[in-house]
């Protein structure tokens, strides 16, 4: 389980918002933060993986420490073990696919996971291209099986699928789903995208103003008057 | 009969001067890049000081700090059996001081143009500042890297005031070609400093062309030929 107790100021361009939450998310679950640009969700995401400091409170995941604001404990991102995917990709354009896995390899971790990832989202074909040779989607899954690769426990979705056209966008979104299942892992995943909310989550956390205004399964908690129609593949899915 | 020994002096001096400001440049750029630390403007300042500056003020307090008389140049020579007025060794330290702008400033650039979500990437893959370094950062700031040499080795061919103020005109020891130019017309050898000058021109256009010609090759993307 991870345990979420935090406050920031952040600062954006629509001025200064309050970030304040206290949410716990059960191992296994998908979880989506669903809300306006600027609402702090990615900064959420990088609270998380520790590449931003809350000014206070607790992380808590599996009850190891990643973040304790009066026992000063702040884990560095090394030591947290997040897959965490970028909503740009961030892939290193130095290496090739398969050299982009292999990086995310731990000390004396076997190359079998490199092989493993590269076949379940698809990309033996392209293991020796680099990144700038890649369609949006093909860099997406490198991406997806990056972050699996040191086996974590929690994995962060930034926005995976928002550069994507649709089509790519509900074939990855089976690919997320299956890593998600198979590997046992808990996702916080930040979207815009009904749909895909819909599709992929067991529960909604809306942020509004950098605090959680509802939280719940996404068809009870969704705006969605203006979806009905559309929604209905989605339910039957 | 031409001398050559300048021509292989300058070259030296260049050469030894790039490397050692090259193993220097690249942790104090990390420094600037990256640090938050606010006095760092002071750092900043005082690496860029050497831009501003007449080489003859730099030469000057060069010339001061190493001269046996005063305290550094003393502790040098009494505890290293070093002198570096008058000396090569002397030479190098002014060349690397001089030239420390023109390697850092752009390795500063190059670190600060590699998006800073690669790092971070290489951060939540487990991977240590050192490792990120060497494998994320550097692999691509390839041209900021060369930039860096590229001038340095260029700026140090061409330095007189301060090697002329450091080092003064010894033969074999502190002779280097821009000197040798300033000698020869001191001499009205006018002959002789054209040949001099015209291969240090020819030789720097051409260094510059295979500089360029290396680096427009090392990034050109060819999407059918990876």
């Amino acid at each position: 389980m991870i345990e979420l107790a935090i406050a920031r100021k952040l600062h954006g361009a629509g001025g200064a918002i309050n970030l304040n939450l206290d949410v716990k998310i059960e191992t296994g679950d998908f979880v989506t933060l669903y809300g306006p640009s600027g609402a702090g969700k990615t900064s959420i995401l990088r609270m998380l993986a520790g590449l931003l400091t809350p000014n206070d409170g607790r992380i808590v995941c599996d009850r190891q420490i990643w973040f304790d604001k009066n026992r000063n404990i702040n884990l560095r991102p090394q030591l947290r073990n997040v897959g965490m995917v970028f909503q740009e990709y961030s892939l290193f354009p130095n290496m090739t696919v398969q050299g982009n896995l292999e990086f995310a390899l731990q000390k004396d971790q076997p190359k079998a996971m490199v092989d493993e990832l590269l076949q379940l989202t698809e990309l033996e074909q392209l293991r020796d291209k680099k990144p700038a040779l890649l369609s949006g989607g093909q860099k997406q899954r490198v991406a997806l099986a990056r972050a699996l690769v040191r086996q974590p426990k929690l994995l962060l979705l930034d926005e995976p699928l928002s550069a994507l056209d649709t089509a790519m966008q509900i074939k990855l979104q089976d690919y997320i789903l299956r890593v998600h299942r198979q590997y046992n892992l808990t996702t916080l995943m930040v979207s815009h995208d009904l749909n895909e909310v819909i599709k992929m989550s067991k529960r909604v956390l809306i942020l509004e103003d950098g605090a959680i205004k509802k939280d719940g399964p996404p068809l009870d908690v969704l705006p969605l008057d203006n979806l009905k129609p559309f929604i209905t593949g989605n339910l039957s899915h | 009969m031409l001398d050559l020994a300048p021509f292989y002096l300058t070259l030296k001096l260049a050469i030894v001067t790039t490397a050692i400001l090259f193993v220097i440049s690249v942790p104090v750029a990390y420094g600037l890049a990256f640090s938050r630390w606010r006095s760092k403007v002071i750092v900043e300042a005082l690496v860029g000081l050497p831009l501003v500056l007449p080489p003859s003020v730099l030469g000057f307090y060069l010339l001061l700090a190493f001269s046996p008389q005063n305290a550094f140049g003393r502790f040098l020579e009494n505890y290293f059996d070093l002198r570096l007025v008058f000396t090569f060794p002397g030479l190098v330290v002014a060349s690397v001081i001089y030239s420390l702008p023109f390697m850092i400033q752009p390795i500063q650039n190059g670190f600060r143009s590699v998006p800073v979500a690669l790092k971070e990437a290489a951060y939540t893959l487990g991977k240590t500042r050192l490792t990120t370094l060497t494998k994320v950062l550097i692999p691509n700031m390839k041209g900021a890297l060369l930039t860096g040499s590229m001038l340095t080795f260029a700026h140090t061919i061409g330095e007189f005031g301060v090697v002329l103020m450091v080092g003064g005109n010894i033969p074999n020891e502190t002779r280097v070609i821009s000197v040798t130019i300033y000698d020869e017309v001191e001499a009205m050898n006018y002959h002789q400093a054209n040949v001099y000058a015209s291969i240090l021109l020819v030789f720097s256009f051409l260094v510059l062309i295979s500089v360029y010609l290396v680096n427009n090759r090392a990034f050109k993307v060819d999407p059918y030929h990876d």
